[in-house]
This record gives structure tokens, C-alpha cells and sequence, in this order.
């Protein structure tokens, strides 16, 4: 019994390792027709779904060089509509020697990146507000309730927030900055209002561990709240507050339900914030249903890209700020 | 009058708390002197020190009773710091009455910044200035020669012996005229805690000092003047000789020969 | 001038906690507007093929729940392995830092990893699936709950477990989680009620039916992906419908938060 028992738990952990493991690989193996296709380019090209005579492919690097740089792809709308009716063509186009087909990722990149940055621009002040006004504000009796009503708030699935942004919040943005009611702006906006309530409650904790008598020495000194709170609550919680932060940035980064709904889903730069585009979590939610072949092993590709990138997010996070003794 | 200080039939109760935890204490803190408050915990000798500048009014609904005055720079009058309401004058009030804490409270940031920090807050811009009064003050606090090659390293690398004396070294930067000694070698060794009794009393001679303590033999080497408290009461205040060798009242009596508390 | 600085810091503080606490009032105001006004008996009583939920929610739920079943003794044993066997060895810090990086890998790619090795072998979207990807997603917190919550438990007590003869074993049975039960228990409640809450990992691996269905193999019934559907489409009653199972979803799930928080305070105190 006893060895059975130490064996499973190894076993347990052991699995924890497996599943890490066989994730990597799986998005591997699948991208891998992908990868061998595009190569790294893949990160910088800006078609989906393209198709273009084989005899270009050489040239390919080239031709998506000077795509990069300008926002407005005029093909923009079209290939929208490419996209369907290169999956129904998907076999012709297999057995069609002479054109292929060209998928990059650089859009929904670009929008993840953008959506992300728009996000954090907004959530931090107003998370560390919540959190300063929690921790060093509010009187108890308010917030105590407040800190949980956060902390609830914190759990709500993200597809509400999602669908909130469409019906609502989408509609009351674009009446003020003109626009889509679906653009890269909404989906930051509605990114930015879903982490709030988590980076606040992490942050509120690190904040809390500051010790009491530590900050009455700095008030013994004659310093006012703002100074106390810039000078010392701050630079002593700084870990765990970054690390609240760099947590949040990774949600927002991987997150799919909330942004489907509100940024628009084509295959386009953004020139404006109030313009519609993309992100990785939406592409996949989006097309996996209607794809094959080679289209589904690009969107494994982009897959291992997101993964990759919350990889590194976790690991930053890990490795400078999150040590636990 | 040569008070620096003087308490007048305070009381102060705890924000919601039936009962007050000070039932009329009156006391002089003398100036140029060490006074020490001793009693057995929850005797209220911490909320009465915390109330002579008023820290207790960073969490507010605590209500006082009574007067606390306070010698003006004149050297005549005095000012009630129980009348105080604005900020401007809270914070003032705290730069003249310094306090130091039961553990070291080293601010995040280096050695320098923290005996500086309190020179920014009311201040004093000039660099120079500022060193100088930095090296006095470590100086003062016996510590320069042991941090003098790394003002610029974290305070919190310092042994907890040095962390305190840092603080004390911070709080006389400031020049304050009375320093509140709250249990402050508690958390400290034997030898740690004898360089700090040492450094009071060289203190004295430029400040006055009101220290609270939990260790009697502590308040027999160090002050001149000792109250001893019990149950919110000051049961008997007299200069230090007179508490140790012929205490008065019955109770002082008890408690300083380990009969209680 | 610092006084000013300091009011208007103050000022900011509590006007930034006051537009955060405004857009969340705002999303619980409308959920519950747009949830109670759909919400009636129906819901409960008919499947979504027949305009009610009945076989949705109880989808979520099997799936969720199943999950939870198979993730609660892998992520307790897990755990159990970190803090008793383990010691301080890089091997474990790694399995911890593994088991951090999963719960934060985005829920997306865990619902591709599952598609590719379950969906395209067995060429059809199923509850199993579904199960899978979600037992991935929990897995890590509870994993992360025990870790943290046996760390809590003095040494002295397992010192003293073993002092008077028994086993390991028996130690982290009968004491060592016993004293962490009430912490471990909110940390598998509130597992839970994050992944039933998701839908990003189900969208195409159980995908989603609007008949009743408790057979696992097949595509099974969800809540949030159904969620997902009805609020996209043009027909307003669907849309509804949609906003009456994001009301329910929104429910089920603060309320099992609630029940956890009460759980962990109940038992402390």
C-alpha cells in the first residue's frame, strides 16, 4: 500500500510533465507540414489563404516584405471571402500543381500584440487604484465586501465579458469614437475590464504583506499617504505586484472567448483602433471547424506560436518575480 | 516649566471599544531626559506612546480625551496636539516627534535613501546638505564606520542590530525634538540591544526621550524617569531610583519584584 | 504641494476603484436585465433543439464534473508528491514550475492539443474529448491548491504521526490531508468553477448538441459553447435564449465560489 501510494503520486506528477510534453509535441507534429511550407516567415507574412502561382513561391519572402510595411490590404475584404471558398476548393487545390496556397500569421499577431498592449494600458491604473484604494483606502467595513465582490468578479467566465462587449459595451464605443462596434479598441477595452478584477485582487495581496508597522514609520516621519505608498508599499510588494501584471498580460494575451465576440475576425491590419482585425485565440476558435489539410496543420502552427508566446510570458514571470520559497 | 512633553489626564478609547484603554493618564516627559513606561502587556503603555504623535490617527474612529502638550520652538508656550486637524500639521508634528518601532523598519531602498528620505519629504534639496547630515546621523547612531563603503546597498542587507540602529540614525536626521522609543530592542540579541541603551543615552543629551519596555532592568539602566502602568492607570511615576528602590504604592512594588505580570 | 499631490492621489485612487467597480456593476446589471427576463420554467424543462437549456446545462455539468472526478486524485496525488515525497530536489521545483506553466498556458491550445490527438483519430467531436480538455485545464489548480495547502500543515504534526509508528502512508492519509481538507476541498470548488465556465477549450472538441444526450462518445451538449452559438446568431429569441444560459453560467459559477469561500472560512475558524 505504502509503495502503491508513492508510486501514483509519482505518477501524478509524472503525468503533469507528460501532458506539457505531448502538447509541444502534438502542435509540433501537426504544424510541422506548415512549418516545413512557410517557414519562420510564416511569423512575418500577412496573406491567409491566399493563393498564388507556384513558380512565385521563390519570391514569396519578397512580395510579403512589401505587404508588411502598409496597412491597408485592399484584398483585405476579399480575402474573407477567399477563405470559404478555398475550403470548398481545398481538393481542386491539392491536385492543382501550378498554385498554392499562402497563410501567415503576421495579422492575427499584430492584433493579439495590439488588443494585449491596448488591455494593459488600461487595466493597470485602474487595478492599481483598486488595489491601493482596497488595501490602504477603504476602511474595512467597505472594504472587505469590495475585496470579495472583486475576487468574484475575477471568476466570471470570460464568455460573458465577451458578449457583454458585443451588445453593449461595442455599441457605447463606437457612439463615442465613431467606428465598428467590433474593432481592435473593443477588444482591448473589453480585455483591459476582464483582468481588472484579477490584477486588483493579486495586487491587492502583495500590497497586503506590506507590514503595518513598517508604513507608520514611514507616516512617523512626516510622509503623506501618496509618499508612504510610492516610496515604500510600493517598492516592497514591487514583486508581487509585476508579477500580477505579467500574470495578467498572459491571460489577456491566450484569451479567446471575450475577443471573439467583439474584434472582428478578418484577416486585416487594423489602420485605425476602431477597425476590425484579428487575433491568434480567435483565428483558431474561428476556423478549425472548416479546415484541412494543409490550412488546419497552419492553424496548429499558429497554435504552437500562442503557445510559445505564453511560454515565454509565464517564464519571465517565473523566473524574475514569481519565486516561491 | 523644563517639559518637553506633557500628558494631561488623557484618555483614549479604541474605535469601537466599550471600555477606554487610557482612564486619565497625566505624565511630563522631561526635557534632555529619558523616561521609560513600564507594565505588564495590554497596560496600554504602547497606545499611550503612539498617541504623542498621534500614529494612532492613521486608522481612524479612535477617539482622545484630554490634552497632550507639546513645547513650542519658543521654549515657552505649548500646543495641545490633540487640537491638530490638518494634515499639514500632523506631518509636522511627526517630524518633531520621532519614533522608533519594536522591529527594524528598513524602507526598500538603500541605506542612504533611508536616512535620506525623511530630508526629502520636508525639504532640504541641497545634495550637499543632505550628505552631511546622512554621515552625522550614522554617525550618532554609531553605525557610519560599519556602512560608510555601502550607503548605496539595500538597508534590508543589514543585520537586524544595524536595520535599528538605521532607523534611529533615520529618525534623528530629522532633528526631532522628542523620540518615542516603542519596545525597540525586542527583537534584537543581548549585544545588540546593549549598543542601543548605549546610544539612548547618548541621545539624551541632545533629545527627549520616551521609551516603552517590557524588560525592567532595561528601564533601570536607561531612564531617569519611570512610569508603571496597569490596567490603563499610571500607578506610580517618580525618577527611576525611587521606582526601583522604595516604589510607593504597593502594586509598583509587586510587579517590579516579579510577584505579577 | 505634497498635500495637494497627496488629495489628488487619493482622489485618483478611488475614482479608478469607482470606474472598475462601474463596468463590472454595469456587465452584472445587464446579465441579470437581459438573464431573469428569458428565465422561465421551460428553460429547465425542454432541450435547446426545443428552445429550452435542460440539455445544455446538464452537459456542462457531466462534463465538468467527470473531469473534476479523474483531476481531483491526479491533482491531489500530484501535489501529495511535491510536498511529502519530493523534498527540496530540482525535480520538484521543475514539476512545480511545469505544473504553473499549464495553468497559465491559454485554455485555446489545450482545446487544439485535444483536437489533434482525440478528434482527428477518431474523426468526430465527443464528451470524452471535452472531458479531456478540461481535465487538462484543472489538473494544475488543483495540483497547485494541495502543494500550497500542505505546506501549511506543521511538520511537527507529521513528525509526530511518525513518532508513534505509522506509516508515510498513513501519515499523509489520515493527518496531513486531513488538516489540509478544508483548503484542498475550496481549491477543487473553485477548480471546478472554472472550467465549467470555459468554452474556448470545447468549441471543437465536444463541440455542442442541441439534443439530450449522456453518452460521452458522441458530441455532447454545452452550455457556454451553446452560449456561444445562440448569441451569434441573427434570430433575437436565440440571442435570448443565449443571454439566459450566460445568466445561468454566471450563477452556477459565483455561487460555487461562494459555497468555497464559506467552506475554507467555516473550517478556520
Amino acid at each position: 500500500m505504502e509503495l502503491i501510494f508513492k508510486k501514483l503520486s509519482q505518477l501524478s506528477a509524472g503525468l503533469l510533465f507528460v501532458i506539457l510534453a505531448a502538447t509541444t509535441l502534438v502542435l509540433y507534429w501537426s504544424a510541422k507540414p506548415a512549418i516545413e511550407a512557410f517557414g519562420v516567415g510564416f511569423l512575418i507574412e500577412t496573406r491567409w489563404g491566399v493563393e498564388e502561382p507556384l513558380v512565385a513561391a521563390g519570391g514569396q519572402l519578397e512580395s510579403s516584405d512589401e505587404l508588411t510595411g502598409s496597412d491597408s490590404t485592399d484584398g483585405g475584404d476579399d480575402d474573407f471571402i477567399d477563405d470559404e471558398d478555398d475550403f470548398i476548393m481545398d481538393d481542386e487545390d491539392a491536385s492543382d500543381d501550378t498554385t498554392r496556397e499562402v497563410y501567415g500569421a503576421l495579422v492575427p499577431i499584430v492584433g493579439t500584440i495590439f488588443s494585449t498592449l491596448i488591455a494593459m494600458l488600461f487595466s493597470i491604473p485602474i487595478a492599481m487604484g483598486i488595489a491601493v484604494f482596497l488595501a490602504e483606502i477603504a476602511s474595512s467595513s467597505i472594504a472587505k465586501p469590495v475585496g470579495v465582490a472583486i475576487e468574484l468578479l475575477a471568476s466570471i467566465p470570460s464568455i460573458i465579458y465577451g458578449m457583454w462587449g458585443l451588445f453593449y459595451f461595442g455599441p457605447f464605443i463606437a457612439s463615442i469614437f465613431g467606428g465598428n462596434t467590433v474593432s481592435l479598441l473593443v477588444a482591448g477595452l473589453v480585455l483591459a475590464i476582464m483582468v481588472i478584477p484579477f490584477m486588483a485582487a493579486l495586487s491587492r495581496d502583495a500590497i497586503s504583506t506590506v507590514p503595518d508597522m513598517l508604513k507608520e514609520s514611514a507616516y512617523a516621519m512626516g510622509a503623506t499617504k501618496l509618499e508612504v505608498i510610492k516610496d515604500v508599499v510600493f517598492p516592497y510588494a514591487k514583486a508581487g505586484i509585476i508579477g500580477s501584471i505579467i500574470l495578467s498580460f498572459g491571460r489577456a494575451m491566450g484569451e479567446t472567448m471575450a475577443v471573439a465576440f467583439v474584434i472582428g475576425g478578418i484577416y486585416q491590419f487594423a489602420g485605425k483602433v476602431t477597425d476590425p482585425t484579428n487575433s491568434i485565440p480567435v483565428v483558431l476558435a474561428n476556423s478549425f471547424a472548416e479546415s484541412s489539410g494543409l490550412s488546419l496543420s497552419v492553424l496548429f502552427y499558429l497554435a504552437l506560436v500562442l503557445f510559445i508566446l505564453s511560454f515565454i510570458v509565464i517564464g519571465v514571470a517565473k523566473f524574475y518575480f514569481l519565486r516561491r520559497k | 516649566m523644563s517639559n518637553m512633553m506633557e500628558v494631561q489626564n488623557l484618555r483614549f478609547t479604541y474605535k469601537g471599544a466599550a471600555a477606554p484603554s487610557l482612564k486619565g493618564i497625566s505624565l511630563p516627559i522631561e526635557k534632555n531626559k529619558v523616561t521609560a513606561l513600564i507594565g505588564p502587556s495590554g497596560c496600554g503603555k504602547s497606545t499611550l506612546l503612539r498617541g504623542m504623535n498621534r500614529i494612532h490617527d492613521l486608522y481612524p474612529g479612535h477617539v482622545y480625551d484630554g490634552a497632550i502638550q507639546l513645547l513650542n520652538p519658543d521654549g515657552e508656550s505649548y500646543t495641545d496636539i490633540l487640537s491638530l486637524k490638518k494634515e499639514a500639521e500632523m506631518i509636522r508634528l511627526r517630524q518633531r516627534v520621532g519614533m522608533i518601532f519594536q522591529k527594524p523598519t528598513p524602507f526598500p531602498m538603500t541605506i542612504y535613501e533611508n536616512i535620506a528620505y525623511g530630508l526629502k519629504l520636508s525639504g532640504v534639496k541641497k545634495r550637499a546638505d543632505i550628505d552631511e547630515i546622512v554621515e552625522n546621523s550614522l554617525r550618532d547612531a554609531a553605525l557610519w564606520g560599519e556602512v560608510k563603503e555601502r550607503l548605496n546597498h539595500d538597508a534590508r542587507g543589514l543585520s537586524g542590530g544595524q536595520q535599528q540602529r538605521l532607523c534611529i540614525a533615520r529618525a534623528i536626521a530629522l532633528k526631532p525634538e522628542v523620540i518615542l522609543f516603542d519596545e525597540p530592542t525586542s527583537a534584537l540579541d543581548p549585544i545588540s540591544t546593549l549598543a542601543i541603551e548605549e546610544m539612548i543615552s547618548v541621545l539624551r543629551e541632545s533629545y527627549s526621550i520616551c521609551i516603552v519596555t517590557h524588560n525592567m532592568q532595561q528601564a533601570a539602566r536607561i531612564s531617569d524617569y519611570t512610569g508603571f502602568m496597569y490596567l490603563g492607570e499610571m500607578i506610580e511615576f517618580d525618577q527611576t531610583d525611587n521606582i526601583f528602590m522604595k516604589p510607593s504604592v504597593k502594586q509598583t512594588e509587586d510587579y517590579i519584584s516579579g510577584r505579577f505580570g | 504641494m505634497r498635500l495637494i499631490a497627496n488629495r489628488l492621489f487619493l482622489i485618483f485612487s478611488t475614482l479608478a476603484a469607482l470606474i472598475g467597480l462601474f463596468f463590472l456593476g454595469w456587465i452584472l446589471f445587464t446579465l441579470c436585465a437581459k438573464g431573469l427576463a428569458g428565465l422561465s420554467l421551460q428553460v429547465f424543462t425542454h432541450d435547446l433543439i426545443e428552445g429550452g437549456l435542460r440539455n445544455v446545462i446538464v452537459g456542462q455539468i457531466i462534463m465538468s464534473g467527470v473531469a473534476t472526478v479523474i483531476g481531483i486524485p491526479v491533482g491531489i496525488l500530484a501535489g501529495v508528491y511535491l510536498q511529502e515525497y519530493g523534498g527540496d530536489s530540482k525535480l520538484t521545483e521543475f514539476i512545480r514550475d511545469l505544473s504553473d506553466v499549464m495553468m497559465s498556458a491559454p485554455s485555446i491550445v489545450v482545446g487544439t492539443f485535444v483536437y489533434a490527438i482525440v478528434v482527428i483519430p477518431t474523426g468526430h467531436t465527443s464528451g470524452w474529448a471535452g472531458v479531456l480538455a478540461l481535465f487538462i485545464l484543472m489538473v494544475p489548480i488543483i495540483v497547485r491548491t494541495t502543494d500550497d495547502m500542505l505546506k501549511l500543515v506543521p511538520v511537527e504534526l507529521r513528525e509526530a504521526g511518525i513518532a508513534i509508528g505509522a506509516s508515510k502512508y498513513h501519515v499523509t492519509m489520515n493527518i496531513v490531508i486531513r488538516y489540509a481538507k478544508a483548503g484542498i476541498l475550496t481549491g477543487i470548488l473553485l477548480a471546478f468553477a472554472r472550467v465549467v465556465g470555459e468554452t474556448a477549450p470545447l468549441l471543437y472538441t465536444s463541440g455542442s448538441s442541441e439534443f439530450w444526450s449522456t453518452d460521452l462518445t458522441g458530441t455532447f451538449p454545452s452550455l457556454t459553447v451553446s452560449i456561444y452559438n445562440l448569441a451569434t446568431m441573427p434570430d433575437e429569441e436565440m440571442v435570448q435564449l443565449g443571454w439566459t444560459g450566460a445568466f445561468l453560467l454566471t450563477a452556477m459559477v459565483l455561487v460555487i465560489n461562494l459555497i468555497g469561500r464559506y467552506a475554507s472560512n467555516d473550517k478556520r475558524r
